[in-house]
């Protein structure tokens, strides 16, 4: 191959050291007005009043808009409609959005929202778990499922009801353990901004910063009444998005609006405190373990419970609950297995997608009580996973397809280059190394919105002078996307990636791909490009054979040429012959993923057309006297089935890796009450770039990467995601590193040296050395779905469905 | 009312008469009145480094300088890095080995890099972490930004004795 596997200059890489890259903030339109949102300063309230008439007759205003200007809610889950642009009357976190001024420039905006005046109802603030499970009124949400619990689910995955609890109580060794993660948010460089603009015939163009144009342009179709060939959505480059600009956001729908009122176009840009309050970031997560495993290293069975932090809105939250327990059956062979998981509202900003989504949390708990595991059974951490690693294609207890597992190799590299069997359990005092592993989905087999088109569309232009032009609904978020579109239709057609224009993320002109989520883009998108590249190919060689008297397939396409033997044409030349014979040369790809085993309801989150596999390990030192950790070195290596530009997907990994390590030590959203006196309300404890820590240059350690290549063959080139796997063996290794240097155990993320420091004073008290969650709250879990594995004569139905929790909240 | 002033700004190499309101920063004249976008903003607080640029050859936040300060100094941007066409070794590198992702920590990045080459011909390892410490970047994990700049410094050093 001549594309694929070589690194290279990404295709967008000039415009991006030159300040080329247009981001949404640098947009600037003739007459453009400014625009800047109020928000709910308290965390629950109903509105009472708002009179806007001093900051509607403030100099340099002209439009001021709140929640009577917008009667349709929206929400990026069809089940889960349940913001508005601007709250009309129930306002639900510190940030809430209630109205909007828009001005001649930023600085009038600003000066007119202190002119509205907002009256509030105080409502009793729920401010964590135990509240809302304790607290059915005051209701955060009418819908929800039970009291302040938006959503519950259970399912068992079994040969008969009950069998988990039983198989695992029987087993040799039993494993209960409590973990928490707590919340953290993207933190992209670049605030969220809009440009919304109606153009000359009065159709609505939205620029934005967003990672899904195609949800943000039905959003805008429903919120605003728009028919949607009314309606433009320009994602622009983002400026990092980690999840964070996934959702569809109030901003977005307000600016549209305010446009569309004054046929002017409209700029909104978040500051970085609202960026903290939009958040949508990782759900704090409290969650139970119940493991059995057998006394050579086999898992019998496994009973998670997981306590979902939701925030103030739905935003993907439902997924984000089955995430919490969906892949722990993906990367250890496990026989059954039963998952009951809440989601609960409280008054913070809403949770959402992070890198890893919902999995990172699990994924804490699951590697660190193998850690314990390995040591109860005296085996090798490393021996012990390469025991149990499921089989390439395979099904796994909750119906999900495996296609191809490098995890074997990820291990085996990883603990080769670090010399782990050497210093595990060997090192000094202070100083140890943690392995972890993680897997993740290449895409998301299930849209968002129910139907059954395609979730990538990929269409080519090629003319005579040779151009081709790839046109996609994917967006560009730093992460390589277009990179991955261009190198695809390069390798196929065999021309150079810098002659290729590609034209992505504008739903007004490009064919609909759903957005870069789910780590799905390379599998989807990649597919789409692979099938119109062929299709153009395949109309140049069917031309050029005809004219070089060879058969089709005989013919090379390289190096900007297509050529038999020593004859041959430039690629200019046979395109140019293939418009005489076809007339003006276009094709389209687009990809669905196959459609997944299980059949029972709540089967749809989980299914990807592949999976990719990660192994890390941290080396940690840990000063006693302090607590303080250090990281000098990790260790990672991802499966990706195929490189396709080895010099981004590096990036990826690193990329991850920094992220991880950054959660496991330092990164948390967290709250406090501000004093009674003030209005006692639960604000973000430190909304900040200086506050809200995060690893600088000084404290990323040096990362040893490989990439193991294990060909998928559902994936383009067989190449799987490497955008948000790498990130989930991090944090457990990190604490399984502690674990091995000064012997605590800290079972809650981010591991800060004073949980180290106090774990070392319990241990040094001769009690439990650990810092971490102490009580599983009792949760009005429903009766699961259950569903028999593949193994057990199932069907992939469930036997039986869910029963409606009684109307009963237990206390804790 | 809020009356403007004007002054003369040295940018890039080149003069330019700006008109603006006397509290805004450096970034804001930079991006608003002179239209020159290359220059971020992530915090606008001096936090995250974006919106670095060199003023007489040291990094400065920009967000943090009135830009009535800046009358009689020189001010450089990511937009005057290259050289016509051809890109400063600092960009190509950058481009080349992946330091650049999302791109939006790049410009300060760059700067900030730049000036530490012009004191600092052949910085250690240590001292390019030291450098770019006041840059956050979300996307890369650093390392490729490090080899970036060493690939630069190499590169500039070789046409230096080159010519």
């Amino acid at each position: 191959m001549k594309v694929i596997g070589k690194p290279r200059r990404r295709v967008d890489g000039r415009a991006k050291v030159t300040g080329h890259t247009r981001f949404a903030d640098d947009l600037v339109l003739p007459r453009m007005l400014h625009m800047r949102l109020l928000r709910s300063p308290h965390p629950h309230a109903h509105i009472q009043s708002l009179d806007a008439e001093r900051a509607r007759k403030y100099p340099g205003v002209h439009l001021v808009l709140t929640g009577k200007d917008f009667p349709v809610s929206f929400g990026i889950l069809p089940v889960t409609q349940d913001e508005y642009p601007l709250a009309p009357e129930h306002v639900r976190y510190v940030g809430d959005p209630v109205a909007a001024v828009v001005a001649k420039d930023e600085q009038t905006a600003s000066e007119a929202l202190d002119l509205i005046e907002v009256k509030y109802k105080l409502l009793k603030t729920i401010s964590d778990p135990i509240e809302a499970l304790q607290n059915a009124e005051p209701r955060i949400h009418a819908y929800s499922e039970l009291g302040n619990i938006h959503r519950l689910q259970a399912f068992e995955f079994a040969g008969r009801s009950n069998e988990v609890s039983e198989a695992i109580d029987a087993s040799d060794h039993v494993f209960e353990d409590l973990f928490f993660y707590e919340g953290n948010t993207h933190l992209p460089i670049e605030q969220h901004a809009s440009v919304a603009e109606v153009d000359g015939e009065g159709k609505l163009t939205l620029w934005s910063s967003t990672q899904v144009p195609h949800y943000v342009h039905r959003s805008l179709a429903r919120v605003l009444q728009l028919p949607p060939t009314q309606i433009r959505v320009i994602a622009t480059p983002n400026g990092g998005g980690f999840g964070g600009k996934c959702d569809v956001c109030n901003h977005e729908m307000v600016v549209a609006k305010a446009t569309m009122v004054l046929g002017r176009p409209v700029k909104v840009c978040l500051n970085r405190e609202e960026v903290f309050y939009m958040h949508r970031g990782r759900h704090p997560v409290l969650m139970k373990f119940r493991t059995g495993v057998t006394r050579d290293g086999k898992l019998t069975g496994m009973h998670l419970q997981t306590l979902v932090d939701g925030g103030g809105y739905g935003s993907y939250g439902v997924a984000s609950t089955f995430y919490t327990g969906a892949l722990q059956t993906v990367t250890y062979e496990l026989p059954r297995y039963k998952f009951e998981a809440a989601r609960v509202f409280t008054n913070k900003p809403p949770c959402g997608p992070k890198r890893g989504h919902g999995t990172p949390q699990p994924r804490f708990g699951q590697e660190i009580q193998l850690d314990r595991i390995a040591e109860k059974l005296g085996m090798d951490p490393a021996e012990l996973r390469l025991g149990m690693i499921v089989k390439p294609d395979s099904l796994t207890a909750n119906w999900l397809k495996i296609g191809s597992i490098g995890l074997a190799e990820c291990i085996n590299q990883v603990v080769a280059r670090s010399s782990f069997k050497d210093r595990y359990r060997k090192l000094p005092f202070g100083r140890g190394v943690g392995l972890a592993c993680g897997s993740y989905l290449c895409g998301a087999g299930l849209p968002i919105y129910w139907n059954k088109m395609p979730q990538s569309g990929v269409q080519l232009l090629v003319d005579r002078s040779g151009q081709v032009t790839v046109f996609c609904g994917a967006t560009e978020i730093g992460q390589g996307s277009d990179d991955v579109l261009v190198a695809i239709v390069a390798e196929v057609l065999g021309i150079d990636p810098f002659s290729v224009r590609c034209i992505t993320g504008d739903t007004g002109i490009t064919p609909v791909d759903l957005g870069s989520y789910s780590s799905r883009v390379t599998v989807m998108m990649g597919n789409a490009a692979l099938q119109a590249s062929e299709k153009i190919r395949q109309m140049i060689a069917e031309t050029v054979s005809g004219e070089l008297g060879v058969a089709p397939d005989k013919l090379a396409f390289a190096n900007g040429r297509v050529t038999f033997g020593d004859k041959s044409l430039t690629f200019a030349e046979a395109a140019g012959l293939a418009e005489e014979k076809f007339g003006t040369l276009g094709s389209v790809g687009s990809y669905r993923p196959p459609r997944a085993p299980g059949r029972f309801k709540g089967a749809g989150v989980g299914p990807s057309p592949a999976y990719s596999y990660t192994a890390c390990v941290v080396e940690a030192e840990v000063d006693p006297a302090t607590g303080w950790i250090t990281v000098p070195k990790i260790w990672i290596a991802h499966d990706i089935g195929r490189t396709i530009n080895p010099v981004l997907a590096r990036g990826q990994v690193e990329g991850s890796v920094y992220m991880g390590l950054s959660e496991a030590l330092m990164e948390e959203q967290v709250f406090r009450r501000l004093p009674p006196k003030l209005s006692h309300a639960l604000v973000h404890k430190i909304p900040s770039l200086l506050e809200y820590k995060s690893l600088t240059s000084l404290d990323m350690p040096e990362v040893d990467t490989v990439l193991v290549e294990d060909p998928d063959p559902n994936c383009p080139f067989g190449a799987k995601e490497v955008g948000q796997g790498p990130l989930l063996p991090v944090m457990p290794a990190v604490a399984n590193a502690i674990y091995d240097a000064v012997g605590v155990r800290i079972d809650e993320i981010p591991i800060t040296p004073d949980k180290v420091l106090k774990a070392l004073e319990l241990k040094a008290a001769g009690k439990e050395a650990r810092v971490g969650p102490s009580a599983f709250p009792a949760v009005p879990y429903p009766q699961p779905v259950e569903v028999a594995p593949p193994w057990e004569g199932g069907d992939g139905n469930a036997r039986k469905g869910a029963e409606k929790p009684k109307l009963k909240v237990s206390a804790a | 009312m809020r009356r403007n002033v004007q002054l003369n700004l040295s940018v890039n190499g080149e003069t330019v008469e700006a008109s603006f309101a006397p509290y805004k920063t450096l970034l804001e004249v930079l991006r608003e009145d002179l239209a020159l976008t290359g220059t971020k903003h992530g915090c606008e607080l001096g936090e995250c480094g974006a919106c670095a640029v060199l003023v007489d050859g040291e990094p400065q936040l920009s967000c943090l300088v009135l830009a009535v300060e800046c009358e009689g100094r020189q001010i450089e941007t990511v937009e005057g890095l290259a050289r016509g066409a051809e890109l400063h070794p600092l960009q190509a590198a950058f481009a080349d080995l992946g330091a650049a992702q999302c791109g939006y920590c790049t410009p300060g990045i760059l700067m900030t890099a730049k000036a530490l080459l012009e004191r600092e011909p052949h910085p250690s390892r240590e001292r390019i972490r030291e450098a770019v410490s006041g840059n956050l970047c979300r996307c890369t994990g650093y390392q490729q930004i490090y080899e970036a700049i060493e690939a630069a410094a190499h590169h500039m050093e070789r046409v230096a004795r080159e010519t």
